[in-house]
């Protein structure tokens, strides 16, 4: 979530899908939104009902583009020249919203003069480190920025998820220079323009597929449902994040709404749509290495986890919610550490773990196939022996383990690999050589336990248990706790300094029931956070501080359980159109981010049809619709004193309160790996050169190429000449665990197989139900032809280009079994958040008949 | 109260939670694991093991198709109205009609199919007794024995959920009401509004299913569709075979009254023109006939 984190503060999607309704247009790119998110979609087709103009673009038709106006084929794999030839559309027609963006967004600040753009050389920003194959950021800063004072070593700490914030490296001038006319040739309005203007609607022709009348009635119809009294929203998916540009595709939709004043208003924003339940969750109380609870960042080795001071240096900012970084960092280490967490011992940050290198699921993973120092694995809630990028290497990665614990409600393919797996049928893997030792555990399903869930509009919903789990099945939380409690127990009799941590950990929770199952009430008490001093719930994260008297789980939460019983995320009481009354919405309950720019710069709503957020005059406040993602009693022309910190130090007309300017940052000066604005570049597998720049790939990616994770030759390998994308469907879940096992749902989607074009059918001899094989430098799998209408050729750079479409379900195990779509596809790291390439692949596709 | 579906297809996304949630809620059958290759429809049809079937209609408009313009021939133009693509796919939700004339019901001789206080038709499992006659006689195909059990089963219009006070499990389960449970008469007023909405919206080909004016007398499940009902597997003529009854016993009474005319009149003008005649030289003749 950088590319929206970055972009406007928080890495969360802005909207709420119930404010879809409010929508004049709906663009979903990079998602099969009524295929994946069918309930959410019941907004869509409400907003359709109502008179939006509904638009896809996506390589195949789907269920999504059967509901739309308008679908639009793409190549997988081109979207920012698509999104970039729109955001060029309203530059060169005017469309900007002016009296939003001069305000409300960084368009009029003015930029280095050391910055040079991918128009000047040819496709790299300044700052291009090629040996180290990573850029610097400085020559992207703000003008007048200077580097930021630190005692740590000069290792730079960019990206990442921890960095959703859009911290800084550099400490950018109180009011940064701008020139509101936009004409200053070094503001970003004016490099923006110039960035663009190669993102023709003949370059969409050219390197999308799509053509250029095509192209313009898409532009005309979302410019057009944008403005004052109109909104648009984008929706994005997975088809938008697993590539090797995924971040920087979801800053040109950030820059294309920023630039139509879609931000913070009633029918707009970008609505992330989330892979599963409580996947924005699993961001927020993180599962990833490299943050920590509300997007803190995790102490890196080296670069800035000497001491608690000078952490918080290097992730504190001047102005805006982030000037609080203490309060919320040492309020989280009271909630680990307790009594044990005090001033002298820096609250017993030298306690945390530090990050020492790649601990992203391909770091390790590669790690654990080469067989060097990961011994055990726990597997919970995933299976990548189906899920993971090149499937095959990470099955026989797992070969390597000399233990491995999998807990799920179905003995799922991971924790058979080395029983059933492709590679003990071709005897690759004899079961007799694996030395792992494999430890089953059963899982409760939802129904059987009790807990939260955070949804894709950072919605936080209770659940209750409606039956005991059968047998031997336990909850997760009661697996983590007693897990925990038996190492504390082993902690406390190993005095080692290195359990210092472990035996330092609070981990009171309360358990009831024969199985002792934890109160997980406890834990979302824990994470809204108390008053050490009486122990009493706190309200918000506004109370927390940073002298160890509080402590809280995650900051960002905090509010959830204001008082004790009142359990915020349990509430069932909608009213008004933004269902206040149900569930919690972080931050503070706020429905619609930065809505304060709902409100123009004096306070009044844009418009009666679009209003959501204003300023009352005579009550001195902000009120509304929604709960104001603002200082409530901030005039809207407070004017900051100089030398004033945190809240305080931003404007009455800046909305974006995360940000140091409180500005939407249509220009990132810090923050991402690879740049401060967007450029195409081609997938890292792709049947064509780069037209836009010389530039093939993006450079600071990682495509991990060794022998067991090889990649075609790129551009336009003869060997294989179609594009492949992987998607899910309606009927099956990811990695299908939960629903190939179920033979109500396996009936439905009884067996695997690919989208081919009439066309591509007529090309290799296949009729629709042959069986054709699929070939990529990683693997081959044999599957099902479903040729359709809905798969179109595309002429891209005057080539014929065939896409094929794989749902990626299927297993070795389950009702129904199948190929693993993912041994198709490379591990490879997007650079920001070392997220695969898997949408947009190249292939091989031919007949497949048995050999004898 | 009597009751009914409204399933429109214009709001039909082909999530199929209607089939699942059916199937749950009844304890329905897996009807096998089956690759199709017609769509994303692999559960084929009703039947007996499906009671909500939602058909993938895939429709091209190409060339001189006077159909909504598509969009590889736009010309920059403002969007037509949803669903203009020149490609379509449609979805739609098929269930049991529970018509006002129900052939199984009428053909059923156990008396295990009913009519419910809900205006449904109803089977009793526990009455049925397999003949099949009720398979033969629906005019949409829905009734379906099922081979091992070799009782008839179709949808149940969710009685007991109905009898609970709750909607049909079907309906409560589709995410974007393209199927609606309520009252009969105001369903059908909502359906005739819809379609006006619709082609007020420039979808000239909205129509509303509900054959009221055929034997079967009108359903209580009326649809709303795009284009002929045979495009969606629905006859637009459906019949109760038993409309044919009265044609079919007085044909046969005419049939038998003839035959009964003609053996008398044989009779009649045997004795009439030649009263002396001995049977036996009778079978003589026939005998030798055949010899020749």
């Amino acid at each position: 979530m950088p590319g929206l984190g970055t972009s406007f503060g928080r890495g969360g999607a802005t909207t709420a899908q119930q404010d879809l309704v409010n929508a004049d247009a709906i663009l979903i790119m990079g998602s099969s939104m009524a295929e994946n998110h069918p309930v959410g979609f019941r907004w869509v087709i409400k907003a359709r009902e109502r008179g939006a103009t509904i638009i896809h673009v996506d390589p195949r038709f789907s269920r999504t583009s059967a509901m739309a106006d308008l679908w639009v084929p793409l190549r997988a794999g081109s979207d920012i020249v698509f999104l970039g030839a729109l955001v060029n559309y309203v530059l060169t027609n005017d469309l900007a919203f002016r009296d939003y963006i001069v305000p409300f967004t960084n368009a009029a600040t003015i930029i280095s003069e050391d910055f040079r753009d991918t128009e000047d050389l040819d496709g790299l920003f300044s700052g291009w480190d090629a040996e180290n194959k990573q850029y610097s950021t400085e020559s992207w800063a703000y003008e007048g920025s200077k580097p930021k004072a630190s005692g740590e070593s000069a290792e730079h700490d960019r990206g990442g998820h921890a960095k959703e914030r859009g911290g800084s490296s550099m400490e950018m001038p109180e009011t940064p220079p701008s020139d509101p006319t936009l004409q200053h040739p070094r503001s970003v309005y004016q490099i923006l323009t110039r960035h663009f203007a190669r993102y023709t609607p003949a370059m969409v022709e050219d390197v999308c597929g799509v053509q250029r009348d095509t192209f313009l009635q898409v532009a005309d119809a979302y410019c057009r449902a944008s403005g004052p009294d109109k909104t648009g929203t984008i929706c994005y998916a997975l088809g938008w994040t697993q590539h090797s540009t995924g971040v920087q595709t979801i800053r040109t939709a950030a820059i294309l709404q920023l630039l139509l004043g879609n931000i913070g208003r009633p029918g707009g924003g970008i609505l992330a749509l989330r892979g599963h339940a409580s996947i924005q969750g699993s961001t927020d109380i993180p599962t990833l290495y490299d943050v920590l609870p509300g997007y803190l960042a995790m102490p890196k080795h080296g670069a800035d986890a000497g001491s608690l001071h000078s952490y918080i240096d290097k992730h504190r900012l001047p102005r805006g919610w982030w000037a609080h970084y203490d309060r919320y960092i040492v309020s989280l280490l009271k909630a680990w550490y307790g009594d044990a967490a005090q001033p002298h011992n820096d609250f017993g940050f030298g306690w945390m773990p530090r990050i020492t290198g790649d601990h992203s699921h391909f770091g390790y993973w590669l790690d654990m196939a080469d067989a060097r120092t990961v011994e055990g694995l726990f597997v919970m809630g995933q299976n990548p022996a189906v899920g993971g990028a090149n499937a095959g290497l990470e099955r026989r990665a797992l070969g390597n383990l000399k233990w491995l614990v999998v807990r799920d409600m179905v003995e799922t393919e991971t924790a058979t690999f080395w029983l059933d797996s492709p590679e003990v049928a071709r005897g690759e893997l004899p079961p007799e050589t694996v030395g792992t030792e494999v430890f089953f555990f059963p899982a409760a399903g939802q129904a059987e336990k009790e807990g939260c869930f955070t949804n894709t509009q950072r919605l936080l919903q209770w659940h209750q248990k409606a039956v005991d789990p059968p047998g031997d099945a336990r909850s997760e939380a009661w697996f983590v706790y007693h897990l925990g409690r038996r190492l504390k127990e082993r902690a406390a009799r190993d005095t080692s300094p290195r359990n210092a941590g472990l035996r330092a950990l609070t981990w009171d929770y309360g358990t009831s029931g024969p199985h002792h199952e934890p109160d997980v009430e406890q834990v979302l008490q824990e994470i809204n956070g108390r008053s050490l001093a009486d122990r009493s719930q706190l309200p918000g994260f506004h109370a927390l501080a940073n002298d160890g008297s509080t402590a809280c789980g995650c900051w960002i939460y905090s509010g959830v359980y204001p008082s004790p019983g009142r359990n915020r995320a349990n509430e069932r009481d909608p009213h008004g159109p933004y269902g206040h009354g149900w569930g919690f919405s972080w931050p503070a309950d706020r429905r619609i981010l930065y809505n304060r720019a709902s409100a123009r710069p004096d306070g009044r709503p844009w418009s009666e049809r679009k209003k959501l957020v204003w300023w009352d005059e005579t009550m001195r406040e902000w009120t509304g619709l929604d709960t104001p993602d603002f200082g409530r009693t901030k005039a809207p022309d407070y004017v900051p004193p100089p030398g004033s910190t945190g809240d305080e130090g931003l404007r009455g007309d800046a909305p974006f309160i995360m940000h140091p300017d409180g500005m939407g940052w249509i220009w990132v000066p810090d923050g991402l790996k690879d740049g401060p604005l967007p450029a195409h570049y081609e997938p890292l597998e792709s049947p064509v050169a780069n037209a836009v720049y010389r530039q093939q790939t993006n450079p600071a990616a990682d495509p991990k190429r060794r022998s067991d994770n090889p990649y075609a030759d790129s551009p336009g390998d003869p060997r294989y000449p179609c594009v492949l994308t992987t998607y899910r469907l309606t009927e099956h879940h990811t990695a299908g665990g939960m629903t190939r096992t179920l033979s109500h749902l396996a009936e439905l989607q009884p067996e695997s197989f690919c989208e081919i074009s009439p066309e591509l059918a007529t090309t290799i001899d296949v009729r629709n139900g042959d069986q054709v094989e699929l070939t990529t430098p990683r693997g081959s799998i044999v599957t099902r032809a479903l040729v359709t209408g809905r798969i179109r050729p595309l002429v891209v750079q005057g080539k014929t280009i065939h896409q094929v479409g794989l749902p990626w379900h299927w297993g070795y195990r389950g009702l129904t079994t199948g190929p693993v779509a993912n041994d198709l596809v490379a591990i490879s790291e997007e650079p920001n958040v070392k997220i695969m390439e898997a949408k947009a692949l190249v292939c091989r596709i031919d007949r497949w008949s048995p050999r004898s | 109260m009597v009751t009914a579906f409204l399933t429109d297809t214009t709001l039909c996304i082909g999530c199929k939670a209607c089939e699942v949630a059916c199937k749950e809620w009844n304890q329905v059958p897996s009807d096998g694991c089956t690759f199709t290759g017609f769509s994303y429809d692999n559960t084929a049809g009703l039947g007996h093991s499906t009671w909500r079937h939602v058909k993938f209609v895939e429709r091209m408009f190409d060339g001189a198709s006077a159909e909504p313009a598509g969009l590889s021939r736009a010309s920059g133009s403002e969007p037509r109205g949803y669903r203009s693509n020149a490609f379509r796919w449609d979805f739609s939700s098929d269930v049991c009609k529970h018509c006002e004339h129900a052939g199984c019901l009428e053909a059923c001789p156990t008396g295990s199919i009913v009519r419910t206080e809900f205006g449904g038709v109803y089977i009793q499992p526990d009455v049925c007794n397999g003949c099949g006659y009720c398979v033969v006689t629906c005019p949409f195909g829905v009734v379906d024995r099922r081979p091992d059990d070799g009782r008839a089963f179709k949808c149940t219009f969710c009685y007991d959920r109905q009898k609970a006070g709750l909607q049909p499990a079907c309906a409560t389960a589709c995410p974007t009401e393209s199927i609606v449970f309520g009252e009969i008469d105001e369903l059908r007023v909502r359906a005739y509004a819809r379609i006006e909405e619709l082609r007020a919206r420039g979808i000239e080909d909205a129509v509303v299913y509900d054959p009221q004016d055929t034997s079967v007398g009108g359903t209580h499940a009326i649809f709303v569709l795009r284009g002929r009902p045979e495009e969606y597997n629905l006859p637009s003529k459906p019949e109760v075979p038993t409309v044919h009854l009265r044609d079919g016993w007085t044909g046969a009474a005419v049939g038998a009254g003839l035959i009964l005319f003609g053996t008398l009149a044989a009779f009649i003008g045997t004795s009439l023109t030649n009263p002396g005649t001995n049977p036996g030289n009778s079978s003589r003749a026939l005998r030798a006939s055949r010899e020749r």
